[in-house]
């Protein structure tokens, strides 16, 4: 296995191929956990070691796990990671603990660790599986910690809990409830989808030839 | 007694929806939502699976896992509540497969109807979500009977309206780079601000 390869599988999910904006994995956890970078930085965390490796495990005995049962195997050993986690963090961080409440459980259920498993632990080496985790855990966190980032400062006016922001800033409230955490991840989605067209989505019909509507595609009409 | 349960019913659906208040489920609730016939299955199949599972990890937690909830066998001062996630997750795995199983045999229109969605729902957050509340609420069997229909129907119905508002969007003009994901992002962003005006309501 030459090096390109490894460079290849843990760089490529950061932006080209990120879990969140184009392979639609691991959302839940990503909205209720970042009005707080703190907060959000334990669960990254959390994250990338889990996925990391429950890859790794996944790939050592992926030659033993029958296709049948394969989904209840893989559970297994994600669940048993994420307990481990779980019970660290609630004895060395109590306080962030609590704060996470059930989001630290539903790693197990965090579909980027169950679709890398599924995508790629089953079929490569354990180390290239280790990597690819930790790049998608990396690609995941990005954008987990973008989004904490925007919804602290302009949200609390505060980063790590410190003020940064002029005194005669308001913070805006709306930041800090959870739903802005999408319309931000839809906005990061125009940003990158505008340096990277290749992920741009095709619409699902084609305007006719002979249609008298506007050519919307190649927009010779303004409409 | 009734008034209870319609109480935690209407509680769970509108006030604490599971997919936009909550978030839980996200992944395929903004992944099956392009159509509204698939959403439709999907959000049955959940419903079903929740009012199965949440009742069942019910009885799991309060005569196996609890605080000294193995008084019943003669043991006392046990506290398995670490392993938690794992038998709820163990339980949802099992159920499903079972489900499966039992659909295909006795009910193949349901299941040729359901069967694609089934295997998505084990890493669906929303069912293990569901569960992981029922505890933190700590609710009696009848309860969480109720519970576990109503988070299955408030996640059905969210994602119903989604396919429905997606299907509409279909034909308009968006700019290219928010075209698909980048506007499903935003809509289910404001239908969950809008699902907050019910935050207010107290019952």
């Amino acid at each position: 296995m030459n090096l390109k390869r490894y460079q290849e599988v843990i760089l490529k999910p950061l932006i080209d191929e990120n879990p969140i904006t184009l392979q639609i994995l691991g959302i839940c956890s990503a909205l209720a956990v970042t009005n707080n970078l703190s907060v959000t930085l334990v669960m990254c965390v959390a994250v990338i070691s889990v996925i990391s490796f429950s890859n790794l495990f996944i790939s050592l005995i992926r030659n033993y796990i029958p296709s049948s049962i394969r989904i209840i195997v893989q559970m297994t050993i994600i669940a048993s990671l994420v307990i481990v986690v779980d019970e660290l963090l609630k004895a060395y961080d109590y306080e962030t603990s609590k704060r996470l409440s059930v989001f630290v459980g539903l790693i197990i259920t965090n579909c980027i660790v169950m679709g890398r498993a599924e995508a790629f632990a089953m079929k490569e080496k354990p180390l290239l599986s280790f990597l690819d985790g930790l790049g998608n855990g990396i690609g995941y966190s990005i954008i987990l910690i973008g989004v904490a980032f925007i919804r602290e400062l302009f949200g609390a006016g505060t980063l790590f809990g410190n003020d940064v922001m002029p005194e005669w800033y308001m913070g805006n409230n709306l930041l800090l409830l959870p739903p802005s955490s999408f319309i931000i991840i839809g906005l990061f989605i125009w940003l990158i989808r505008s340096f990277k067209p290749a992920q741009l989505e095709k619409d699902d019909f084609e305007v006719s030839t002979h249609s008298t509507a506007p050519n919307l595609i190649k927009r010779d009409i303004n409409v | 007694m009734f008034e209870q349960y319609l109480n935690i019913f209407i509680t769970t659906v509108f006030i604490e929806n599971i997919a936009l208040s909550l978030f839980l489920g996200m992944c395929t609730f903004i992944a099956i939502s392009k159509k509204i016939d698939a959403a439709f299955g999907l959000g049955i199949a959940v419903i079903v699976v929740c009012l199965i599972t949440v009742p069942l990890n019910n009885l799991i937690y309060n005569y196996i896992l609890r605080e000294d909830a193995l008084s019943w066998a003669g043991l006392e001062g046990t506290n398995l509540e670490f392993v938690e996630l794992i038998s709820y997750i163990g339980v949802i795995a099992a159920s499903v497969q079972i489900l499966e199983m039992f659909l295909d045999k006795y009910v193949p229109a349901l299941y040729n109807a359901l069967g694609q969605f089934l295997p998505l729902i084990t890493v669906n957050c929303a069912i293990l979500g569901a569960s992981l509340f029922m505890v933190e609420k700590d609710l009696m069997f009848g309860e969480s009977v109720v519970y576990g229909f109503g988070a299955g129907f408030g996640w059905a119905l969210a994602i119903v309206v989604l396919a429905g508002i997606r299907e509409k969007l279909k034909y308009s003009d968006i700019p290219e780079g928010l075209k698909g994901l980048g506007t499903t992002f935003i809509i289910v962003g404001l239908m969950s601000f809008g699902f907050m005006s019910f935050g207010g309501i107290s019952l």
